[in-house]
């Protein structure tokens, strides 16, 4: 968790206290650190990380990262295929399968399927999109879409692996990781990369390991937390039993003046760091129930995400993660799973764009108001795309996973608005041009947040090991404004 | 050309030594592109063999100033200057000094340190050898060993670094009144006598080869391998030699007297990672098998870094690719699926259990014999039931198969069919097939309940995996050549060329004399478990991105007396344990502070916080709730609720045991790769999808919830509570001095007395006000709460416990 330092001042002056024992001072200190304001984060002077000074112009403060797990399918939400509709139910052109490596459809018949769901145009620019996201077409002017992403992997694990870390080995630190440890936080009393997963009733969808969030070789600091929208949001932050904030503080005082009063006698520079823990534990235990209480909201903002506050849905969680933007908090990544159609395409897939196409227009909506879009990058991905081609050995119809052509979209900071890049092939195969690869889009988003991707590295296993990988990556030039 | 350096010559090493001045420097900035990986060389010019670079003239020896390399180095000119700027790599002013003095010195080459074999140097007679190695190291550096540490520290030292857990209030007592001259020996030898210490090693190992209970990729389902966990405790306490033990994991199947044991250990060979996932690639899958098994060996015994050369010949290594998948072909005997849920795995039994099972077998056996004797009768009334069985009554694949004609079913139908028949339907012999079907049944519920565990079993040659050297290692391309079983080309491979090699041959070469690796890799780790820091900085890479350990002559020493011992690891524990190094105070002075902040240098003792497991053992042993018994099944503590939510196929529930299992070891909790447990991941335990040959030290704010907040730390307040007030007598002043005792093994000072005084008061006013809040706070876990104690006071004093539980002091080893 990346909380800032207590300054070591802090504990000097704790000191002076300890004589008048564990009673009112201390308590009253910690308490006053209390809860975090939205303004506090702007008022502070930003964070250092290990970056410093940035060698390019910072666009974006922040990166809110929407992860539609299981793998979109491209032919119903971004790339209208008209030829592929047109040659619905005929074999797929050997040419372009052969010797192709396929998950569930290998060694299988393969046969065209067309896009099962009517596109149309939207906005100014006439862009088209599956009708199944009409919010999202209301805001489509303000959203870069590609269509010509492209990934190394087929299988869920190793896809997010790589999609989150750059590389398909579990071990490696995660984007948000990464982008902590280069550029510090802002957030003050909250970790500054926060994870969440849409939580609700529905089929049981791919698993989510924790490592998606690891900090990998990085300082455990820099790991995502995830919050959780029952219970307890984060692990043990409440008191057990009955107990009140106030003895809870009381607890916390004792602790810390027993700390300071053995750290007289062994000198140990971890007493100050530990001290300052304890401080920031008890502070968080206050900003994160503050953070998650939305009863403060306008009634008007909670219509626009659709969410009902506490229901742990992605609309809950997008509203959140705007909350977290405002309080500094550098990297949010939400998950919403169940988008792995390898059968029952057709329900279940419009289910799934119901339950997320309001809430991330309103999530670009709301940041534009209040004027957080320009110095925030929201990216909207799965962790590959689905095939051209239709899957049947599974029940009703569906798509296979396929990592040669995906589509994806970007907004925020830097990002050209209304720009469709990139293309695929008629029939939707692989992408032909301007094709874009994970390390790209790492690479692109570490470029926005002011970091060369190419020099932001750690010494790991005799590598300069980077997001970004050993083989060379490129910023998208084509989608920066 | 003006070389002229700017750097100050005077604080340059007079003598410039390759390894300790020159590797460095290079390695960082030149082999990237000049280096021993082939496909990024530039120009073809390698700097890292002295034969390749004089060919192209990269320098002339003693004559820096005629030297390209220092001409190039020092280059104004952008398009020409060393190392190019879009590296974005660039040498110091003191780099450049180094480099022209190395070459005016005559650019003498040395081969990187741990690929040299380990020299034992000669020390005096009579002394800790790692007394005086440290000594020579301090005397160069100009530094002093600090003063022995007291005795309470001592006791509390060897408790954590060789049991784990802490020494009761009167084993301090005892030892700290001991004026015997032996008294530390005994006390080292009562330690590596306790059980406790192979759990206690066992930790670090099982980190290093990625124990879990989980296969840990997708569904993250369970697999059977917690016996493998027992034998590495088992195999530490009998002081196994490391050699055997290291045999018996790789090829505990192949050993000529493999038994029940050795195949256990072979169970490492199952410890990767492994999938479920539907429509996961066979391929895709046996490669990385084939990588994670290479992976560990070069981690745990070699300490290399081999991943790079998955992909490509390594850029800093002299590991190429061929060594690599060469390496990952003696593994190719496996049986393992790619893809898929593991098998059940050989049963694990005792002796007694064996006994049993075979009593159970005999039985069955018996049982069967008046069966046989009637089995012609009771045919016949079967196929005369055939003829008129209502087939929809009968289970759907033995109706189906009834509709068959008898002489038209395939053998399993048959099965099926006389199975039903004589299980449901016969009444003729029934009374002898009852009998038959319970032995039966008997055996069966027997053996299910018995441990069970994943073990190595070869494959026949016909049947073994092609291992192909894989271009980029991409497993989608089939071009690379098929490989055999080799070991690596750089290191010494006398003995094991010119025949055929098998995985008992790379476990022999690993614990071969000539091997200049594992001795140290291991001796490596083990200070780092004695001082918190490895004398060699980076434990998993003892190459030339790791770092040449500053006292490299004490590193060579313990690797060569260990190997000297016959691999005798508690020969070497006893030795290290019981050396003036390893008994100074941790204590640092503001110098030692502002002069080696890191204890790089070994003039006092480390001080660290202690790991997740024991963190946990501290707390249950303090509450006096931990249980002591050794090994079996991974246990489940209290859970935050939904965090298994995510995990699926299947989806499940975590039920946390009940009684003694709630209260065991750190080390025997259940480790779920995708979900480990929260208070451990807090503390930094690993979660094992790698091996792991460190873990990091955070300084965390979940650290503070977990211990503040989590129900088994909060029960283990209360259960402490509960001692204090029955153990500590009738005044607050004898009870806190008891609280000091069971949780820290001293005397509470004044000052603490007081802050402890004050802090009972506030809570005993709330809870005399509020019955319910005390109820509701004693609540908390299963352990019952003792009767017979005013609540209010129970709560009061929890509260207490509990700040104990999370002092510093507490979770620290000094």
């Amino acid at each position: 968790m990346n909380f800032f330092p207590t300054p070591f001042q802090t504990r000097r002056a704790f000191i002076g206290r300890v004589s008048q024992g564990v009673g009112a001072v201390a308590l009253a200190s910690l308490l006053g650190k209390g809860s975090s304001s939205v303004h506090a984060a702007a008022a502070r002077p930003a964070a250092r990380g290990v970056v410093h000074p940035l060698p390019l112009p910072q666009k974006v403060k922040r990166v809110i990262w929407l992860t539609m797990a299981g793998g979109p399918s491209q032919f119903e939400t971004f790339d209208p295929k008209p030829k592929l509709a047109s040659m619905h139910g005929q074999p797929m052109p050997e040419s372009m399968t052969r010797g192709q490596q396929l998950a569930q459809l290998q060694g299988q018949k393969l046969v065209c399927h067309g896009p099962q769901f009517p596109f149309a145009k939207f906005g100014k620019n006439q862009t088209e999109i599956s009708t199944l996201l009409p919010h999202l077409g209301g805001i489509i002017d303000d959203v870069c879409l590609i269509r010509s992403m492209t990934t190394d992997a087929i299988n869920h694990d190793p896809a997010h692996m790589f999609m989150n870390t750059g590389a398909q080995i579990a071990g490696r630190p995660s984007m948000g990781a990464w982008i902590n440890y280069g550029l510090g936080s802002e957030a003050e009393n909250l970790p500054g990369f926060v994870v969440m997963v849409t939580t609700g009733p529905g089929r049981s969808p791919q698993p989510i390991a924790t490592r998606q969030w690891s900090s990998g070789f990085l300082p455990t600091k820099f790991q995502g937390v995830q919050l959780q929208s029952r219970g307890d949001a984060v692990h043990y932050l409440n008191n057990p039993g009955r107990v009140s904030r106030a003895q809870q503080g009381a607890d916390i005082a004792a602790i810390n003046a027993l700390n300071r009063q053995h750290d007289a006698f062994v000198a140990d520079p971890e007493i100050a760091t530990r001290i300052a823990q304890y401080e920031l534990a008890f502070a968080m235990q206050a900003s994160v129930p503050e953070l998650t209480d939305l009863r403060g909201e306008d009634p008007r903002t909670l219509a626009l995400y659709g969410c009902t506050p506490g229901d742990g849905s992605f609309a809950s969680n997008c509203l959140l993660a705007r909350r977290l933007a405002e309080r500094g908090v550098r990297f949010i990544q939400l998950y919403h799973r169940d988008w792995d159609h390898h059968s029952q395409l057709n329900e279940e897939l419009p289910l799934r764009c119901k339950e997320t196409d309001q809430a991330a227009a309103a999530l670009i909506t709301d940041l534009k108001r209040r004027g957080m879009l320009d110095e925030t990058l929201v990216v909207w991905t799965g962790e590959f795309g689905r095939t051209p081609m239709s899957q049947g050995n599974k029940g009703p119809t569906g798509r296979d996973h396929h990592n040669k052509s995906m589509s994806m979209w970007l907004a925020g900071g830097g990002i050209k608005r209304g720009l469709v890049y990139g293309a695929t092939d008629d029939l939707g195969y692989a992408a032909t041009e301007n094709i874009c690869t994970v390390h790209d889009l790492h690479a692109t988003m570490l470029h926005q947040l002011g970091i060369r991707h190419d020099a932001f590295s750690v010494k790991f296993q005799g590598l300069d090991a980077k997001l970004t990988g050993v083989e060379g990556a490129k910023v998208i030039d084509g989608i920066l404004g | 050309m003006a070389a002229g350096p700017l750097f100050a010559a005077d604080t340059l090493p007079a003598n410039i030594e390759f390894n300790r001045d020159v590797r460095p420097i290079l390695a960082d900035n030149c082999f990237h592109c000049h280096g021993p990986d082939a496909s990024h060389r530039k120009a073809k010019l390698r700097l890292d063999v002295r034969e390749v670079a004089l060919e192209k003239d990269a320098f002339v020896p003693g004559k820096s100033a005629e030297s390209t390399l220092v001409e190039l180095i020092n280059s104004k000119d952008l398009e020409e200057i060393m190392p190019p700027p879009d590296s974005h790599k660039k040498l110091s002013a003191r780099d450049k000094a180094v480099l022209a003095r190395w070459i005016d010195q005559g650019a003498v080459y040395q081969k990187h340190w741990a690929y040299e074999p380990p020299v034992k140097a000669a020390t005096p007679a009579g002394a800790n050898a790692i007394d005086t190695l440290v000594a020579r190291r301090l005397a160069e550096v100009g530094l002093a060993p600090a003063p022995e540490a007291d005795r309470r520290t001592l006791i509390r030292r060897l408790h954590a670094d060789l049991l784990g857990l802490p020494p009761t209030p009167a084993e301090v007592v005892a030892f700290e009144n001991d004026r015997a001259p032996d008294a530390y020996a005994r006390l080292v030898e009562r330690v590596l006598a306790s059980p406790h210490y192979g759990e206690r090693m066992a930790i670090g190992w099982l980190d290093v080869v990625r124990f879990a209970d989980t296969i840990g990729y997708h569904s993250d389902n369970p697999r059977n391998v917690w016996p493998y966990r027992d034998w590495v405790i088992n195999s530490f306490n009998a002081n196994k030699r490391f050699d055997r033990f290291t045999l018996e994991q790789i090829a505990g199947d192949l050993l000529p007297d493999a038994s029940q044991e050795t195949r256990v250990g072979s169970a490492f060979n199952r410890l990767l990672l492994s999938t479920e996932e539907g429509g996961a690639q066979p391929k895709d899958y046996e490669a990385r098998m084939v990588a994670d098994r290479v992976r560990a060996i070069g981690t745990a015994w070699l300490g290399q870094t081999t991943g790079c050369a998955q992909c490509h010949d390594h850029k800093f290594d002299p590991i190429t690719q061929r060594d690599f998948y060469a390496l990952g072909a003696f593994f190719s005997d496996v049986k393992e699926a790619a893809i898929g849920r593991r098998e059940e795995g050989m049963l694990v039994a005792t002796p007694q259990q064996e006994k049993r099972l075979a009593q159970l077998e005999a039985a069955v056996v018996a049982a069967r014999r008046p069966v046989q004797r009637r089995a012609a009768e009771i045919d016949a009334a079967q196929v005369e039931w055939e003829g008129r069985a209502i087939a929809a009554s009968a289970p759907r694949e033995v109706a189906a198969a009834l509709k068959k004609e008898a002489a038209r079913r395939t053998a399993k139908e048959k099965g099926a069919v006389r199975e039903h028949y004589r299980a449901k339907v016969a009444t003729v012999g029934s009374a002898e097939l009852d009998a038959l079907a319970a032995a039966e049944l008997a055996r069966k519920q027997y053996a299910d309940e018995l441990p069970r565990c994943l073990v190595t079993e070869a494959l026949p040659p016909a049947q073994r995996r092609k291992v192909r050297l894989l271009p980029r290692g991409n497993w989608m391309d089939e071009s690379g050549e098929v490989m055999t079983p080799a070991l690596p080309s750089y290191l010494p491979r006398a003995g094991f060329e010119g025949r055929d090699l098998t995985r008992l041959d790379l476990a022999r070469w690993l614990v071969a004399r000539e091997n200049p690796l594992t001795a140290r890799a291991f001796a490596n780790r083990l200070w780092q478990q004695l001082f918190g820091t490895a004398l060699s900085r980076v434990p998993a890479d003892l190459g030339a991105q790791g770092e040449t350990p500053l006292n490299g002559a004490l590193l060579d020493w313990l690797a060569c007396e260990f190997m000297d011992s016959g691999w005798d690891v508690k020969h070497l524990v006893r030795t290290i344990v019981s050396s003036t190094t390893y008994r100074q105070t941790s204590v640092a002075t503001p110098a030692q502070l502002a002069a080696d902040p890191e204890n790089r240098e070994f003039a006092r003792q480390g001080r660290f916080r202690v790991e997740a497991e024991l963190v946990r053992d501290r707390a249950l042993a303090a509450a006096g709730l931990l249980s002591p018994r050794i090994g079996g099944p991974s246990v489940k503590p209290y859970q935050p609720a939904r965090y298994w939510e995510m995990l699926n196929f299947p989806t499940r529930d975590y039920v946390p045991d009940a009684g003694e299992a709630q209260h065991r070891r750190g080390l025997y909790v259940w480790w779920q790769r995708t979900f480990l447990h929260p208070s451990l991941l807090a503390f930094d335990a690993p979660s094992r999808e790698e091996c792991a040959a460190e873990r990091t030290r955070s300084n965390l704010p979940q650290q503070a919830l977990v211990l503040l907040n989590d129900p088994t730390y909060v029960e283990a307040a209360r259960a402490l509570a509960g001692r204090i007030l029955a153990e500590g007598g009738a005044t607050p002043e004898a009870r806190i001095a008891r609280a000091w005792q069971r949780a820290l093994q001293r005397a509470p000072r004044s000052d603490e007395v007081r802050t402890a005084v004050e802090l009972i008061d506030e809570h005993l006013r709330i809870y005399r006000a509020d019955s319910k809040a005390a109820d509701a706070l004693l609540a908390t876990g299963d352990a019952v709460a003792p009767s017979g104690i005013d609540r209010a006071e129970l709560a009061a004093w929890t509260h207490l416990a509990r700040v104990l539980l999370n002092l510093h002091e507490f979770i620290t080893r000094s």
